[in-house]
């Protein structure tokens, strides 16, 4: 096991100066210009370009540019943001823990409910229940998001009044932001009220998040449980007498679960990389937006570091499931 | 009481919170539209940066009086102005105080010092302040600060001079935008000596109605009234800007009372919101221009008659209707109503195919001909859809025999290729900085505006261009509005644009806010502002 860590560690190396580089030089290739997007109508007078150009270091050859940047990336110095002067790394640092908060809300959410939705379509196949669950996942899977948070908006926000609209808190708390969780926050300070405002608010957004992936689980769960479900030594279970919960729990669920924990790591992944959509209707502060709207204005530090940043998360969640499949799979541990 | 009567008790209870209107009395919440880049307004260009800053947290020598784009007295008590134009003396007003923060307590009152700190920092590459935050003062260039003004100079505690290169009547209404804001000397000086001199621009610290308390990109800003505002403490005791970027959200903040005052609603919204009995909708025309122009550099555009005839081809009031829902003005003149030297309506163009086709055939193009037609890629304040607008127009010219076709780049090219002159015809506009009428005629129409593109029209007219040169050193004001109109009618005889529209500004608000002012700049303010 620690061999095979040690493998995907080193893989990781290459990985990253591959996603730097690939970052650094599609950015610039896409057309814009930071310069004259800052400038707008104005525009800039070309002495006053060639000025601003050399003080963020654009005027220096493209290469050389590169060079530069693997070097400070290596020293672990992100760069500063060109539209907010702040280091990129104390933006991502700031914004992040609401994205984790609302992903590991949602994809708790999805499985819980997934997970059991699955095995019951599988097992209760081609009935009206199995026929209900794969159909409502198809719809939550095809579901356009932005429509759906909208209309959850309108019914519980805007005509119950049942939940808040947006945001993370109501204004009337003033809670120091210790952690960034804003759940834990609340905690600290010993609000409970604030405490339980604060899970109105994820409540939502937590939901339009989930649906996809509860889909795609509720749909991996089934499809593999129906595979497992006929396998020999399903029967032989059987056979020996067992309780058919069981049969289902122990021998087949456990063994399903492996191709639907590589499908919960990649929507993790997913999750974690910032869900754009739902941030932007919940007016959430986290890293999808931000990365965004780094894009839209070519600012080429947050691009470069918020995608390195995401894309070293992706790969320690990969690492992750890795580790997962081995403590639930033991075929695997006695092949390394 | 039974344990399930007791959960639904609780449920009841929490239910209840949450359905709760925003907060008490004191705390006013405004949905605004995005993060603001700094809270430094001499380092942006973006009304969200200034909205959260310079609005609320700081002064200037002068200002415009809220809702309008005059110039009263601010930092400054009054000022004189010396014959030849070229000296203004500033007499500062005494025992206004700084902000007193969690972060800074000031031990002096403002003086003439925090007036130099604030404009060598950006006059001077030299000044250690200078490189600070990347140093990049845009405004102050564009307003043309870097060349207009030669010296600031310090006569006393509580008397300043500036000494002009040239004779400027914009230059009072300059000093009242919000670069010209006043930063505190005193909080820079200890930030250097800290080693954190960034600070100065992420934590201010100002004179304004309102001081800093908190800010979580992407999430909200917290205010508190200032209690030693020198205008007097405002009512509202705590101000909130709650950061949501999608409009109809915004929307839907303000219906569940998350929010006071929404910021830019999308104009389909506004028929439901005007019909919502507890939310009150406020209008004005926006202080902007869109515009058509006809690159003269390239045939057959140097010809008066069918630049005149493009004048005669569109129908404006099909684009207002469908571009605008029936919400802008259609412009006819180069400056919006707002502003002080507007010569009322005019009717010199109207929709006319036919005189179009006329005017085509004196000109010697009786076939017609074919044209690129440039459509912005972006959404702007005084055009909300350029390409569709631009697919109307098409129609509209297909009808006289002119085939148009669209053409379209990523903002910034479709800024820089039209600024060299790439385009025969373009979409574009303008928004007011300052309210003055020099404004828009001097960077956008004068001959030395060909010179670095923001002339599209290329066009370059003797007689025009020594009328606006006149009237922008000429002092008084019904003097300079004659010379405006003089330059108008140059202007629409020799036809380098057609004038579009004004788009008009919507505020919505909840009954319960008093005293809202909409401002001409598109801006808002939270000064007087109470709640029932």
């Amino acid at each position: 096991m620690p061999q095979l860590l040690l493998r995907r560690l080193l893989l990781v190396i290459p990985t990253f100066i591959g996603i730097v580089a690939l970052t650094f030089f599609l950015i610039r290739l896409a057309p814009g210009d930071p310069i004259l997007l800052i400038a707008g109508e104005h525009g800039v007078s070309a002495e006053r370009y060639a000025e601003l150009q050399q003080q963020l270091g654009f005027d220096r050859p493209i290469f050389i540019q590169f060079a530069d940047y693997l070097w400070q990336v290596l020293n672990g110095n992100l760069g500063i943001s060109v539209v907010t002067q702040t280091p990129v790394l104390e933006e991502f640092g700031k914004l992040f823990p609401a994205t984790l908060e609302l992903a590991i809300l949602a994809i708790i959410l999805a499985v819980v409910i997934a997970i059991p939705a699955g095995v019951l379509a599988a097992v209760k196949r081609n009935t009206l229940i199995d026929h209900s669950i794969t159909a409502i996942s198809l719809v939550g899977y095809s579901m356009p998001i932005f429509w759906w948070a909208l209309l959850l908006i309108l019914l519980f926000s805007v005509n119950l009044g049942w939940m808040p609209v947006a945001g993370r808190l109501n204004f009337i708390y003033d809670i120091d932001s210790v952690t960034g969780f804003m759940l834990i926050d609340t905690l600290i300070a010993g609000d409970r009220e604030a405490f339980i405002d604060a899970l109105y608010h994820l409540t939502l957004p937590a939901v339009v998040l989930a649906t996809i992936p509860l889909a795609v689980i509720t749909r991996m769960t089934r499809s593999s449980m129906l595979e497992v479900l006929k396998q020999d030594y399903i029967r032989t279970a059987r056979a020996k007498g067992m309780s058919e919960s069981s049969v289902i729990f122990k021998h087949a669920l456990r063994n399903a679960l492996i191709p639907v924990i590589t499908v919960i790591g990649l929507q993790t992944s997913i999750l974690m990389t910032g869900a754009i959509l739902t941030e932007t209707i919940f007016s959430w502060p986290g890293i999808g937006k931000w990365l965004l709207e780094a894009v839209y204005r070519r600012d080429y530090p947050v691009v470069q570091g918020g995608v390195l940043l995401i894309a070293g998360l992706v790969i320690l969640v990969n690492m992750a499931v890795d580790v997962l499949y081995l403590v639930i799979n033991p075929s695997l541990r006695q092949q390394k | 009481m039974s344990i399930k009567a007791q959960i639904y008790a609780v449920l009841f209870l929490l239910f209840g919170l949450t359905g709760l209107p925003v907060a008490m009395a004191s705390t006013l919440v405004y949905c605004s539209e995005g993060s603001p880049e700094t809270f430094n307004p001499q380092l942006s260009t973006s009304g969200t940066t200034f909205d959260a800053s310079s609005r609320q947290i700081y002064n200037r020598l002068v200002e415009f009086k809220p809702g309008t784009t005059e110039i009263v007295p601010g930092l400054a008590v009054s000022w004189e102005v010396s014959k030849d134009g070229l000296e203004y003396t500033f007499n500062l007003r005494q025992n206004v105080r700084f902000h007193n923060t969690a972060y800074f307590t000031p031990r002096r009152a403002f003086n003439a010092d925090d007036v130099l700190f604030s404009f060598n920092r950006q006059r001077n590459a030299s000044d250690p302040w200078y490189s600070v935050s990347g140093g990049v003062y845009k405004y102050y260039n564009d307003m043309e600060f870097n060349s207009l003004i030669k010296d600031v100079i310090k006569l006393g505690d509580y008397k300043v001079k500036i000494i002009l290169s040239k004779p400027d009547s914009p230059f009072l209404s300059n000093m009242a935008m919000d670069f010209s804001s006043i930063l505190s000397k005193e909080y820079a000086d200890t930030m250097m000596k800290a080693g954190t001199p960034e600070q100065l621009d992420l934590k201010p610290v100002g004179t304004g109605p309102f001081k800093f308390v908190k800010y979580e990109k992407d999430a909200f800003i917290r205010y508190q009234a200032h209690p030693q505002y020198w205008r007097g403490k405002e009512k509202i005791d705590k101000l909130v800007f709650a950061i949501t970027v999608d409009p109809s959200v915004r929307y839907a903040r303000l219906r569940a009372g998350e929010c006071h005052v929404m910021a830019y609603p999308l104009p389909t919204d506004i028929k439901s919101m005007k019909q919502n009995p507890s939310i009150i909708v406020d209008e004005q025309p926006g202080l902007n221009t869109a515009y058509w122009a006809f690159n003269i550099r390239k045939p057959p555009f140097d010809q008066v008659k069918v630049r005149q005839a493009m004048n005669y081809a569109i129908n404006r009031h099909a684009i207002r209707d469908v571009i605008f829902q029936g919400t802008a003005k259609i412009a006819t003149s180069v400056i919006p109503p707002s502003i002080w030297s507007w010569q009322g309506p005019d009717s010199t163009y109207t929709f006319n195919p036919d005189r179009a086709k006329t005017l085509l055939a004196e000109a010697g193009y009786a076939d017609g001909f074919e044209i690129d037609l440039w459509a912005m890629p972006v959404q702007r304040p005084y055009n909300p859809n350029a390409r569709k607008m631009a697919v109307l127009m098409q129609q509209d010219l297909s009808k006289i025999g002119i085939k148009a076709n669209i053409v379209t780049y990523e903002w910034g090219t479709y800024l820089k290729k039209s600024r060299e002159g790439e385009h025969q015809t373009i979409l574009l506009g303008w928004t007011g900085d300052n309210g003055d009428p020099d404004n828009f005629f001097t960077p956008l129409l004068s001959c030395a505006a060909t010179e670095t593109g923001n002339n599209r029209s290329f066009w370059c007219n003797q007689r025009f261009d020594d009328l606006i040169s006149l009237a922008r050193i000429e002092l008084d004001q019904v003097k300079r509005k004659k010379l405006y109109r003089l330059a108008e009618v140059i202007f629409k005889q020799q036809a380098p644009w057609l004038t579009i529209a004004h788009s008009v500004r919507y505020q919505p608000y909840l009954k319960n806010v008093q005293d809202l002012k909409i401002d001409p700049f598109g801006g808002i303010y939270f000064t007087g502002v109470s709640l029932k």
